[in-house]
């Protein structure tokens, strides 16, 4: 860790003076049943090194053998990307020396990756979209993991061995890489956060990644370079690592932009480089310098022959995409009738799988929107927890919402049913029965009630009969304790008038 | 005129994390250039408009299913590390890498 504080130039100021150029390299884990090149299981989270075969481990005289499922699931993240897919295509070795790979290279794709050319459409918080180019997506396979043992902060610096578990080590990857983005300027980190969303959005809606960011099924690093406002040739960039979440994508844009303009500003030179992450300071600190260690040799993978993409096969997995989000956002935003901010917040609440299923199960789509982003918001805050988390199912509130309907219960009493059914006590009409919470409108008990009520406020029912009709209000109080709050107030302003003759 | 320079050596041997004499590198530098001009009079039989050959036999798509198959077991995975931890290999902390 460096011991200096970098100099920073304020954001806005930053970017009266310079155009941000950026580019992204988002790597994603398929979740294949096996891994890229062996059948060993591709699992997160086993025992270590249980998941290994002597392909993994880069024996003497093992053959590895492509996974075709792998092939597939990157030609669709290819088509999902609007991507050219290769007629043609192989695999390279990229030489380096490190424990992660045991092997000695890494299995990649070089000059012909099955994917190129494409294009992402990414919308911003305030609906504006802002394409983003693709370069090329390819095919490799993921490294072990080392755990640096020893050393007083737990990172490489200072650490006296590290542990090497190969589970992960020759998962299938997709590296997604993007052309020089431009014309972001102060949106830049935004745009950064927006895009590795959509592309985690895009692989999860195909099913082909778990597209867990904890888990790192999906890792971004972001390079960033500046230029002099309406400059064409774009400055040194420097690759950021380790960027693992959305907001710290967000972050690590920003703060390089601010530091970058500090060092520009100084009359220095950006140095090509790569930088890290660090999650708990919101800064980067420098890695290794790019130029020597870009020297990977990369030569044609002799053990693996080329694939072969053929129209039909490619128009065969064409039909299996599924809808795109984007645009299954719009269709859902006209198809349901709401207001543009109504929507957004539906999906900035992450809810819209809910309210679908939710209107599909039979409810109308402004009674699903009151529920998830009322009753069900309020109760996931409350209790901390993601919305899903709580498990309240579509089916919950279409029978929470008959019942309300049927006038076997008010909005307050669903609520609180509301609150039983995620307790566990049973689905909303067991909860009515099993604690009597249904609606008491049954005019003889309604009615002893009322007449309760009058006898008890004489000098009410003179104001009624004056014609003053917000008193009833007044015997309102008396009749919901008769009933414990289950009285329909509804029926009630109607017995009291039936009662008084008016 | 040699392919292969003594400084070329040495930024091999750093990258390959080989450590190598003097003697050593003044013998590497004249091996490898031999096998490198062996193989430079390729090129000069092939034209540019040869593609680079790197499998022999025109195969494609040899690919398997996606089906989890056998595994080694942990004393099978261990067997060739020089030392070994919980069940991982235990290597040297490494400051250069990825």
């Amino acid at each position: 860790m460096s011991n200096y504080t970098d100099e920073l130039v304020d954001f806005d100021e930053a970017l009266d003076r310079y155009d941000p150029v950026l580019g992204f390299e988002v790597h994603v884990e398929l979740n294949t049943k096996t891994k890229m090149f062996s059948d060993a299981p591709n699992a997160f989270g086993d025992a270590p090194n249980t998941n290994v075969t002597p392909v993994d481990l880069g024996l003497p005289g093992v053959l590895p053998v492509v996974n075709k499922t792998a092939v597939e699931y990157s030609i669709l993240i290819g088509l999902a990307l609007n991507c050219q897919i290769a007629e043609k295509c192989g695999f390279a070795r990229k030489n380096y020396f490190y424990p992660d790979t045991p092997k000695n290279f890494q299995t990649s794709q070089f000059e012909d990756p099955i994917a190129y050319d494409g294009y992402l459409d990414v919308e911003l918080e305030d609906g504006e979209i802002f394409r983003v180019e693709i370069e090329r997506a390819h095919m490799e396979e993921d490294a072990g993991k080392l755990t640096h043992m020893g050393g007083a902060t737990g990172r490489i610096q200072g650490a006296d061995y590290s542990l090497v578990d190969y589970n992960r080590s020759g998962v299938p990857l997709v590296e997604i890489v993007t052309k020089p983005i431009t014309g972001a300027g102060k949106r830049a980190p935004e745009l950064a956060k927006a895009y590795v969303a959509a592309v985690r959005e895009i692989v999860k809606n195909l099913g082909v990644s778990d597209a867990k960011m904890e888990r790192g099924n999906v890792r971004c690093d972001a390079n960033v370079s500046l230029m002099p406002k309406g400059a064409e040739k774009f400055g040194t960039r420097t690759e950021t690592k380790n960027v693992n979440s959305l907001r710290a994508v967000e972050h690590a844009v920003h703060f390089e932009i601010e530091r970058h303009a500090a060092v520009l500003d100084s009359g220095a030179k950006i140095v090509q480089e790569t930088r890290h992450w660090h999650e708990d300071t919101r800064s980067t600190t420098s890695g290794r310098p790019k130029s020597d260690a870009d020297d990977y040799r990369y030569f044609p993978e002799p053990d693996l022959v080329p694939i072969v993409t053929t129209v039909e096969w490619i128009e065969e997995l064409r039909g299996r995409l599924p809808e795109p989000p984007a645009e299954r956002r719009k269709r859902l935003k006209a198809e349901w009738g709401y207001a543009d901010k109504e929507f957004r917040d539906v999906v900035n609440a992450g809810v819209l799988d809910e309210i679908e299923a939710t209107i599909a199960a039979g409810a109308s789509a402004a009674v699903a929107r009151k529920w998830w982003m009322g009753e069900i918001a309020r109760l996931a805050k409350a209790a901390d927890k993601d919305i899903a988390a709580l498990g309240v199912t579509p089916a919950t509130i279409v029978e929470l919402n008959s019942l309300i309907e049927g006038k076997k219960i008010n909005d307050k009493i669903a609520r609180q049913v509301l609150e039983f059914v995620i307790a566990g006590e049973g689905s909303p009409s067991e909860i009515v029965d099993k604690r009597s919470l249904a609606v008491v409108n049954d005019d003889d008990a309604l009615g002893k009630a009322v007449d309760d009520a009058m006898a008890a406020m004489p000098d009410v029912v003179e104001k009624i009969k004056g014609g003053k009709m917000q008193a009833i209000g007044a015997l309102m109080g008396p009749v919901m304790k008769a009933t414990r709050g289950q009285a329909d107030a509804g029926r009630v302003r109607e017995i009291v008038m039936e009662k008084l003759g008016l | 005129m040699s392919a292969i320079s003594r400084e070329d050596v040495v930024h091999l041997a750093h990258l390959a994390h080989i450590e190598m004499s003097g003697a050593e590198l003044d013998k590497m530098t004249g091996e490898l250039d031999a096998i490198v001009g062996a193989i430079a009079s390729v090129s000069e039989v092939a034209s540019s408009d040869v593609p680079a050959t790197s499998h022999p036999i025109p195969l494609t798509n040899v690919l398997r299913e996606d089906t989890v198959g056998q595994t080694l077991s942990i004393d099978e995975v261990l067997l060739n590390a020089p030392d070994s931890d919980s069940d991982r290999f235990k290597v040297p902390a490494i400051l250069d890498g990825e």
